[in-house]
């Protein structure tokens, strides 16, 4: 069944002709060498006054990644980056604001203008209490401000630029780093590990309920930068964080690289929920410019009954090469993936999860929905795994696409993998079967077959995305109502 | 795969000998180029688990050594294997057989051909350089598969089958490939069916062979299905025990045009079936379905790629699993609807049941879409017995090993219940049931 009218309307009026954020800030700037070198990597760890252990890391990292190939698997089709004709650091040039006074204010005017909160009072009026997020500001490879921190502190959470972590928590960060993306895990992750320059570092303490939500907010602003941020957050036991994550950048000709790897743990009893919503610049309609974002994110449920959650809305990059990962080790513990991505114009995304089961009686659900429109390729590659000790495994996962137009494709590579007979997989593809018993109770109330598919998911998924906070909610608000008629596997 | 380079196997040096001893003998030949055919295959090697498509069943490692040729028996030889095959013996129909790859006449029904339908040896067409040959390969992505290519490097015999246009004979045409001897060898044959339009079409083939003996049968099978002609296929493995059993099935469907083809798998202890459709006309309708019960150390991969490029294909594809003892079972599964097939309705769908807890199952279903107007999905599952429905039966006073076994035959049967010919669906379930009964 083809689309209706009004999903078309809505997918273009996300348009990504109509890309609001793509705007450049001209301020100062201080840059490496252009390349990649280990000179370059010596200059980074400088610029940071990380610890010699740091840079030992990074440089050890980068003699891995000189041995390792870019991945062809996925299936995107890009000029490959010239990893010498990229500068790995870009900073604005004014230092170490002590203070939001002190921030250069063309930066300060960049973030109002995305609609971000720098000011705690601005943040209070706007929002209400209750809704309150304190914001990490990363400016291409620093961070330019973080938010609420003192307040945070009283709860005993950490939260700062992981740049600021290293210095302060070396021995948290030297324990967790690298723990759950190795190293050597891929191209990209490798290549991030060398010369990584800013992210967030959020540590919560045993029993603490994060009292507000964590955001970052990622903006890449200079020409030929390639942004490498890292993240690392920790749920110690029994604690409670949401955290959530933004990203722009200014239209460009030329592609830009963003490389980063976001690593969770989640100790006993511990909750992560993890939100994005993707909006990097994703090109014109012919496929000129737009971001290359090949991004590593992987959650390790460490701790028995702990829960990592993944939310995310992709609607920009040129090209999304993107897996947010689940590692279900605990006993009892849980993984979710919630995922809505829209592709349009040239954009082509490869994007899926992994939900691999080594605990017992550990649970995952995967709900995907691809949107593809113009002339767009749009992927979804999963993996499920169940290991042979994972006795009472479960794993659901449901992921549909939809088609608009003739010109674009949309595809679906899932990997269903079960080395124990106590493991209950399921793998579905088509909206008609979603629950039968939820929807006979929907029918035996005189909604159609159509309208009570569309009730159960759409519930589903709203209920997924209320969560997002205020300033990633109109963005998102958009997406959630897009029917799901006419759906493809 | 490019990138990978790997050392040559004692395997893949063993295939190249064999082939370069082997070259004289098809010097004179002009209608298949096994010389390609050789060359594609030596260039990606015996496919390792670093190859997308061989990732779960890794024919590197499997594959040793490369097992000769299998000389043609002798008559007394064919006919002490032949008399202990089962495989669809109770079915009517006219026998083509295959002994260790060789078509045996003096044990095949060529007198008894249905009408409307004309088998040619495939060393006659060959020699004669039949225009019919130009039917092998009829789906596109089957000439990048290794294992097609070896086989039509290596191709001993086989059979041309034409249906003529409108015939509609009854009775089955039944290829009986039984594999004797008491050292390894290896066999390629290759079966080509054209049926011509408005052509209904019945095809039986069953595959045996010795247990405890390492042989490696490599089959293939093109069919083209004319305009609203009709093939249905039934097919059994029950290879021995030790066999590396290589199978490859290619069918183009023209417009309106109707395929069923059911596949049971319980023998061998490595076998890979794989399964290429073309949907080229409008309106096809294709039944897919596998059967596949394994107990211990066996394999079985079936790998299915169903290309609808024509407007309103229907595809309908159902794998069932049952595994025990510390068997795996492989689905792959790749629907590929082109921009111009719209009204495409494909759906795929892959259930395991896992009986014991060393048993594993790999399930990749796989949708490439480029059309808007289609209704495609895919469906897997994969678990345990339902403890409830155990109990249900075992509540009313069976044994659990018979409530489990009523289970296992209401699973799989699904996938065999859609065989229209009456004695070949009848076959199937005798093969089940054996399965079952030999399990205890």
């Amino acid at each position: 069944m083809p689309a209706v009218q009004e999903t078309i309307d809505r997918v273009r009026s996300i348009d990504i002709d109509q890309y609001k954020y793509g705007f450049e800030t001209v301020i100062e700037m201080e840059k490496s060498e252009k390349g990649l070198s280990e000179d370059v990597i010596r200059f980074i760890s400088a610029k940071k006054n990380e610890p010699e252990w740091m840079l030992e890391w990074r440089l050890d990292a980068y003699k891995r990644w000189l041995t390792m190939k870019e991945p062809e698997w996925a299936r995107v089709d890009y000029d490959k980056v010239d990893y010498n004709d990229i500068y790995y650091y870009a900073a604005p040039k004014r230092k170490g604001p002590e203070s939001l006074d002190e921030i250069d204010p063309e930066i300060l005017k960049t973030y109002e203008k995305l609609g971000i909160p720098l000011r705690e009072v601005e943040a209070l009026e706007g929002i209400a209490p209750e809704r309150r997020v304190a914001v990490d500001a990363v400016f291409d490879s620093v961070s330019v401000a973080t938010t609420f921190k003192k307040e945070l502190e009283k709860a005993g959470v950490i939260f700062m630029p992981i740049s600021e972590a290293i210095r302060e928590y070396p021995d948290l960060v030297k324990t967790y780093l690298g723990s759950v993306v190795p190293v050597t895990d891929n191209f990209f992750a490798t290549l991030n590990s060398a010369v990584f320059s800013d992210g967030s570092f959020v540590y919560i303490p045993p029993g603490v309920r994060c009292p507000m939500e964590l955001s970052t907010y990622f903006r890449i602003n200079e020409r030929d930068t390639g942004q490498f941020e890292r993240t690392l957050i920790i749920a110690d036991k029994g604690s409670y964080v949401s955290y959530l994550e933004g990203c722009t950048a200014p239209k460009r000709d030329d592609n830009q690289l963003h490389a980063a790897v976001v690593e969770l743990v989640a100790l006993e009893d511990a909750e992560i929920k993890y939100s994005t919503v993707q909006n990097w610049y994703p090109g014109d309609n012919e496929g000129k410019g737009g971001i290359y974002n090949f991004v590593t994110k992987r959650g390790d449920c460490r701790g028995a009954r702990s829960k990592i959650s993944w939310t995310q809305v992709e609607t920009g990059s040129a090209i999304t090469w993107k897996y947010p990962s689940c590692i279900l080790r605990g006993d009892d513990s849980r993984g979710e993936f919630y995922s809505i991505a829209v592709s349009n114009g040239m954009q082509q995304v490869d994007s899926g999860t992994k939900m691999i089961h080594l605990g017992k009686n550990t649970t995952s659900r995967i709900i995907s929905k691809g949107i593809s429109a113009g002339r767009s390729q749009n992927t979804y590659r999963g993996l499920v795994s169940a290991h042979k000790k994972a006795k009472g495994a479960r794993n659901f996962t449901n992921c549909d696409s939809l088609l608009i137009g003739d010109q674009c494709g949309a595809h679906t590579v899932p990997y269903i993998e079960s080395k124990n007979a106590s493991a209950v997989f399921e793998h579905e593809a088509t909206t008609s079967k979603i629950s039968e018993d939820q929807k006979f109770y929907c029918q035996q109330r005189g909604l159609s077959e159509e309208e009570a598919t569309a009730l159960i998911v759409n519930g589903f998924v709203r209920d997924v995305l209320q969560q997002l906070p205020m300033e990633f909610a109109v963005e998102a608000q958009k997406l959630i109502s897009i029917s799901l008629e006419g759906s493809v596997g | 795969m490019a990138d990978v380079t790997n050392l040559r196997s004692p395997a893949e040096a063993g295939l190249s000998k064999l082939f370069e001893s082997s070259r004289k003998a098809f010097a004179s030949e002009q209608a298949i180029s096994r010389e390609e055919a050789f060359r594609f295959f030596e260039a990606t090697g015996l496919p390792s688990r670093r190859v997308e498509a061989f990732k779960y069943t890794d024919l590197r490692a499997a594959i040793t050594e490369a097992a000769p040729p299998a000389e043609a028996p002798s008559e007394d030889a064919a006919r002490a294997a032949v008399a202990g095959a089962a495989g669809f013996a109770e079915v009517e129909a006219a026998r083509l057989t295959f002994v260790n790859g060789h078509l045996v006449a003096a044990l095949s029904d060529l007198d008894r051909i249905p009408e409307g339908v004309t088998v040619t040896p495939l060393n006659a067409a060959l020699a004669q350089g039949d225009a019919r040959l130009k039917l092998l390969a009829p789906v596109e992505q089957v000439r990048e598969n290794p294992i097609y290519q070896l086989n039509t490097a290596f191709l001993a015999d086989g059979a041309l089958i034409s249906v003529a246009p409108g015939a509609k004979p009854q009775t089955p045409v039944h290829l009986r490939f039984v594999g004797t001897g008491e050292t390894a060898f290896s066999t390629a044959t290759r079966v080509l069916v054209e049926i011509g339009a408005g052509a209904e079409f019945f095809l039986l083939e069953s595959h045996e062979g010795p247990s405890g003996l390492t042989y490696q049968p490599n089959d293939a099978l093109d069919v083209r299905i004319g305009e609203e002609a009709a093939f249905r296929h039934t097919r059994l493995n029950r290879e021995g025990d030790a066999a590396i059993a290589l199978s490859t099935i290619s069918v183009r469907l023209d417009a309106r045009a109707q395929l069923e083809t059911v596949n049971l798998v319980t023998g061998a202890k490595l076998s890979r079936h794989q399964i290429y459709l073309h949907v080229a006309g409008e309106d096809a309708n294709a039944v897919v379905n596998g059967a596949t019960l394994l107990g211990h150390g066996q394999l079985a991969d079936s790998t299915l790629l169903a290309d609808h490029a024509a407007t309103g294909g229907v595809g309908r594809e159902m794998f069932k699993t049952v595994i025990d003892g510390d068997s795996t079972g492989v689905f792959q599964g790749k629907i590929i609807v082109r921009q111009v097939a719209q009204q495409t309705d494909g759906k795929m769908k892959s259930d395991c049941l896992l009986l014991t807890d060393d048993g594993q199952m790999m399930n990749k279903p796989e949708l490439e879409i480029f059309a808007d107007d289609v209704a495609c999905g895919h469906g897997a599952t994969c678990g345990a017995p339902d403890e409830d429905l155990l109990f249900y039966l075992m509540a009313r006073g069976l044994p659990r090993a018979t409530a489990e076994s009523l289970l296992v035959q209401a699973f799989v049967g699904e996938a065999v219940e859609t065989v229209t010919h009456e004695g070949a669906r009848e076959a199937l379930i005798g093969g089940i049931e054996a399965w079952l009964a030999a399990r205890g």
